[in-house]
């Protein structure tokens, strides 16, 4: 039922996933959300290289709680994806090519996405605790001042998302909604 | 007169904060496992299905059930005869800084909003007091996430709105809304005083449980209306589609000025967290 996507995930492998697509995604992913794809598109825009390699990465939307000792992390759920609307084009341009959070995205990002070949996912929103278990391992790669905010490197086996807007820019939120009602 | 020791105070803001973000309310959890059985959309029943087995690990491992551990809303409803020895914010303050350190909480408060530098330890909290008769003291900590948060709204309507126009706001709300704030969500409203009074009312909606209607049967029938106007929107768990796309309405009012008809919205999420104690 589930797709198991190997990470990285490369251009032609983001434009082979459809919205509505549940997929179980195992490797290496970054954490980025507001503060620090602020300062990432910055270095871009400023010309200097990125503190971690942005071709064919995908990046999680999640500022997690703190580890519990004997833990890899705390809890770690999306974050809602619009407020990174204005710093996801020029990542994508630069390599990005997959992106974890939950809710709506502007059309500034899908353009860009189906320009470049880029997926969009929504992970379980207030499922920290569950989707938790699924990181086995996390370390920081910098702007550690942001404390839950700070770029983390992390290792996940089967972490379980839905694609919900492709690369042609096919919408589950739409679709899903639409065919419930019809249903009816 | 009855003598409270501030430091009573802080300790049992720690301990609330800490219980309220890793033990979800019963009567949420009841309200959740009552709107699996009533939905018949696959997806949707999958996602509610996750969503019980996570509050269930949370409060099993004792970790928190999502990782947005908010902002600390804090409510003191004080007996007119307690006096309390020591300062009552700095002790508030000294509670939540505790309990976000030691419960191994998420720091998100940042000092001032446009210079945007985290303070640290998740203070100040937003605290709200109340005097009410009696010599106890009554704590209820409420932790807001702010995925939620962002999708609440307030207008302020004419009279000539009447019923029909404030129903299409919250609607409208909800809708516009959409998978942002982590449906199903709990939609609490406050309908009339002010401006800043609507907004307050809509906050302690949320933290009236999902069980229990309106005492008043007017207020209590537009609630079960908006619920069922709600969930026949199809936005559903995760905004992908299904019936349960709201948990509850929870609405509280207050007289108003003959020209206003003011309405405020607060969206919370499947995650509604709030613990009380009294002293």
């Amino acid at each position: 039922m589930e797709k198991r996507i190997t990470l990285p995930i490369t251009r032609e492998t983001a434009r082979s996933i459809k919205a509505g697509d549940a997929c179980l995604l195992s490797g290496v992913i970054y954490t980025a959300r507001d503060a620090a794809h602020k300062r990432l598109v910055e270095l871009v825009e400023k010309g200097e290289p990125l503190p971690f390699d942005i071709k064919d990465a995908t990046i999680y939307y999640v500022g997690p709680t703190p580890a519990k000792p004997g833990r890899v992390i705390g809890s770690a759920g999306p974050t809602t994806s619009y407020r990174m609307d204005a710093y996801s084009p020029t990542l994508i341009r630069e390599g990005e090519t997959g992106m974890i959070g939950k809710g709506k995205r502007g059309p500034e990002v899908v353009a860009a996405m189906k320009e470049y070949g880029a997926v969009y996912f929504a992970a379980i929103g207030g499922a920290g605790a569950l989707l938790s278990s699924c990181i086995k391992k996390a370390e920081i790669v910098c702007y550690e001042d942001l404390g839950a905010e700070a770029v983390r490197r992390l290792e996940v086996e089967d972490l379980p998302v839905v694609a919900v807007i492709d690369a042609e820019g096919n919408n589950l939120y739409e679709k899903g909604r639409k065919d419930y009602l019809s249903s009816l | 007169m009855r003598e409270i020791d501030a430091k009573a105070i802080t300790d049992t803001v720690a301990r609330l904060a800490i219980e309220a973000n890793c033990l979800l309310p019963t009567d949420v959890k009841d309200r959740i496992e009552a709107a699996r059985l009533e939905e018949n959309w696959p997806t949707a029943q999958g996602i509610l299905d996750k969503i019980i087995e996570n509050y269930g690990i949370a409060e099993r491992d004792f970790v928190p059930i999502c990782q947005d551990t908010g902002m600390c809303c804090v409510f003191l409803k004080i007996g007119q005869d307690v006096h309390i020895s020591g300062d009552l914010k700095s002790a508030v303050d000294e509670g939540v800084r505790r309990g976000y350190t030691e419960g191994y909480l998420r720091k998100s408060v940042v000092a001032d909003p446009l210079r945007r530098v985290n303070t640290g330890d998740n203070t100040p909290a937003v605290l709200y007091t109340e005097i009410v008769p009696g010599d106890k003291l009554e704590i209820t900590v409420a932790p807001k996430g702010f995925g939620s948060e962002n999708m609440s709204r307030l207008a302020m309507l004419k009279p000539s709105d009447g019923a029909e126009g404030v129903k299409r706001f919250i609607i409208n709300t909800v809708e516009e809304a959409g998978p942002n704030p982590c449906p199903p969500v709990i939609v609490g409203v406050g309908i009339g005083g002010t401006f800043d009074k609507a907004a307050l009312l809509a906050k302690k909606a949320l933290m009236r449980p999902v069980s229990e209607r309106s005492s008043d049967e007017y207020y209590a029938a537009l609630e079960a209306e908006l619920l069922e106007k709600i969930n026949s929107l199809g936005v559903g768990p995760q905004g992908f589609g299904g019936r349960t796309t709201a948990l509850a309405v929870n609405i509280e009012w207050a007289p108003t000025h003959i020209a206003g008809l003011p309405v405020a919205v607060n969206i919370n999420c499947h995650v509604t967290r709030h613990k009380s104690a009294v002293l």
